[in-house]
């Protein structure tokens, strides 16, 4: 049955989002739609490089609990769609981040955890990467040495933020 | 009908599992027709941890194994008919005793026959 939106008066919820009365519905856009799939279930794949990886690791078990947001680390690129570069790269390593990146599915993000991955802190040195945002396009910069599990929970929740804007990221149509 | 019997309790059942499968199938093609696909080379290269892979993935292994993985399944039965019969020994009296003693004594001039022929040494 089709709903005559000029004879129904539908109620705004929030913005972009309204209810039916009286028929338990709401309806809203495929793309909020599927961006609330979507920020519900960022897998990211394990990763780690340096002692950010220990508070990574942190963020992902019991006391801080990712798995509340619906964020469950992945073994493999494949089924992941976010890579958190947890550490110092080196520049012997950073291909291979580029690699494991490359080999994940789009739409894909990128959370550059530390100073290290962001700027390359206090090793302004021959080896390390001054950045990882040299050579992957980063969308969550969290600062810190090794930053706090609750910053790395700050991170992910500026990444849903960031996520719920997208207009059909997800869609071949694009 | 008299005589026909039609299985009516287990019809749910039955649309449980349609149910099932016009699920997994619609996720599949549904996957399918939305998912954005942007294939390149590098994407599609096999995943070793970043790393090119190398070698074969099935390597030859020693014939050892197999002498090893045998023996670890005969007492492996072997122990899983042990814990019925010892926890049923009160019940089933001297005749499984016998029973029992027999199948342990074929074992064990298994097990001898391997140690003397070395089966037991890596090297």
């Amino acid at each position: 049955m089709l709903i005559d939106t000029t004879t129904t008066m539908l109620v705004d919820v929030e913005e972009g989002i309204k209810a039916i009365p009286g028929a338990n519905t709401i309806i809203t856009t495929l793309d909020r739609f599927i961006n609330w799939g979507r920020t519900g279930s960022i897998w990211p794949v394990t990763f780690g490089l340096a002692c950010c990886a220990i508070e990574m690791m942190t963020t992902g078990s019991s006391r801080y609990d990712l798995d509340r947001f619906g964020i469950i680390f992945r073994g493999s690129p494949r089924q992941s769609d976010c890579i958190i570069v947890a550490g110092t790269v080196t520049k012997k390593m950073a291909p291979i981040v580029r690699k494991v990146y490359d080999q994940m599915p789009e739409p894909r993000y990128v959370i550059a955890m530390g100073s290290c991955a962001c700027t390359g802190n206090i090793y302004r040195s021959y080896s390390v990467v001054q950045g990882c945002d040299s050579f992957l396009p980063v969308d969550v910069y969290i600062p810190g040495c090794p930053p706090r599990p609750e910053a790395l929970l700050d991170g992910f929740i500026k990444l849903q933020e960031k996520m719920r804007g997208e207009r059909m990221r997800w869609s071949p149509l694009r | 009908m008299p005589g026909t019997y039609l299985p009516v309790d287990y019809l749910p059942v039955l649309f449980f599992l349609l149910i099932a499968f016009a699920f997994g199938m619609g996720s599949i093609l549904m996957g399918y027709l939305v998912r954005l696909r942007r294939p390149y080379a590098e994407k599609l290269s096999p995943y070793e941890s970043g790393m090119p892979p190398e070698g074969e993935p099935r390597q030859r292994f020693s014939i050892k194994y197999y002498i090893i993985a045998i023996l670890f399944v005969v007492f492996d039965v072997e122990a899983v008919f042990l814990y019925p019969w010892a926890v049923s020994f009160d019940k089933i009296g001297l005749y499984a005793f016998v029973e029992m003693a027999l199948f342990i004594v074929v074992l064990v001039v298994g097990y001898v026959y391997a140690w003397k022929k070395d089966a037991l040494e890596w090297d």
